[in-house]
């Protein structure tokens, strides 16, 4: 059959570029604006050229929260995902049992953010919270307000509490869109426990964990609401990530114009990964050309 | 428009952009691009090449700020270069 070419269809895309363009596209032009003048005020600016680039570059507080950031999505990767897969491995195939556990596992993911912050903000309290007085009776002293490495370990707990649910729903799904012819060609074979997961589940869950990578990384990478509302960024900076420097810089002291400068850098950033990601998610289990 | 606080520079680097994006879509519309495989450890296509080249561009410009006093106009013509390399052999 002979294909008519008719690139009419792309029109239908216009209300999507549009909206586009209003919400993320003039909006990040104009932070690219404001990221080369120092605005005073509506109409008293002055350019200042790639002068804020290279403050917010050479800040060694940004270079410290960039560490932090890293570190904490890091974290946040190597413990969510095997913990999603291994929960979603053990949860029941069928039955109300199988609705049951699903429903359980899924409440985290409903909360609000700030109020999953404050939920944890008095649960690990050391002197009235049920996690925090535990804790210290076991004869372990963990206080979050005073201890960065206490802040650090709650804040991980606290995402790794809030969003494990995500990828083990993702990988669930994905478990269960694997045929059972699969499953009965290895017990034929005889193949045990671990072979069926490395050779047969692994594999089939490759799309669905990338996608659980992805959005984890990202979500992590720009977490906000959740440590500012348990440890505020503290004690010190220990828990100040990339955004609530941001917020600090742009909303705290009104630099408008190195939080553009950063804004830009951090949106870089993300871009990067995302095509990272990306890429390895088109290019995975290709055949190379 | 005066809410954008527009300079001139940053209006020159939009409209470069948005004529690059322009000048791809028509070359694509007379001769559409084949994924082939060059220098980098996938096949892309010449608008994969053009985004790997604009952000590498951007990673350059942001190193060379943040690591040499030098001035910014090796950078921009560095990343020239490097689109240049990557969309011709990328």
């Amino acid at each position: 059959m002979k294909k008519i070419p008719n690139n009419r269809a792309w029109f239908l895309v216009l209300p999507v570029f549009v909206t586009v363009a209003f919400s993320a596209i003039i909006p990040l032009m104009t932070v690219v604006n404001y990221s080369v003048q120092d605005i005073f005020g509506p109409y008293n600016r002055v350019f200042v050229g790639t002068e804020f680039f290279e403050m917010v570059l050479q800040d060694r507080d940004l270079h410290e929260a960039l560490q932090r950031q890293l570190l904490f999505s890091f974290w946040v990767l190597l413990i969510e995902v095997p913990l999603g897969i291994a929960i979603a491995l053990a949860l029941p195939v069928r039955g109300w049992l199988a609705s049951l556990c699903l429903v359980l596992i899924a409440l985290p993911l409903l909360i609000p953010w700030n109020v999953v912050g404050t939920i944890w903000q008095i649960f690990a309290r050391p002197d009235i919270g049920l996690a925090g007085v535990a804790v210290n009776r076991l004869g372990i002293h963990y206080n979050y307000t005073a201890e960065p490495f206490d802040a650090w370990l709650t804040v991980l707990v606290m995402d790794v509490w809030h969003w494990t649910p995500l990828v083990a729903l993702l990988c669930y799904a994905g478990l269960r869109a694997i045929p059972d012819a699969f499953y009965q060609a290895a017990r034929i074979d005889g193949a045990s426990a671990w072979a069926v997961f490395r050779y047969i589940q692994l594999p089939k869950l490759r799309g669905v964990l990338m996608i659980a990578v992805l959005l984890r990384f990202m979500d992590s990478f720009m977490i906000y609401t959740e440590p500012f509302v348990l440890t505020g960024g503290g004690p010190g900076n220990s828990t100040t990530f990339l955004s609530q420097f941001l917020t600090t810089l742009a909303v705290g002291r009104f630099d408008l114009g190195p939080a553009a400068a950063f804004s830009i850098i951090y949106f870089l950033i993300i871009l990067l990964f995302c095509w990272i990601f990306y890429t390895v998610i088109e290019n995975l289990g290709r055949a190379p050309r | 428009m005066e809410w954008m606080a527009w300079t001139l520079p940053t209006a020159v680097f939009f409209v470069v952009i948005a004529l690059i994006l322009a000048t791809m879509t028509l070359w694509e519309l007379a001769s559409p691009s084949v994924p082939r495989r060059g220098f980098l450890p996938m096949a892309t296509t010449r608008g994969d090449r053009l985004f790997i080249g604009l952000l590498g561009s951007a990673f350059i410009n942001l190193a060379w700020l943040g690591l040499t006093d030098w001035t910014q106009w090796g950078a921009v013509v560095l990343s020239v270069l490097y689109l240049a390399g990557v969309m011709r052999w990328g």
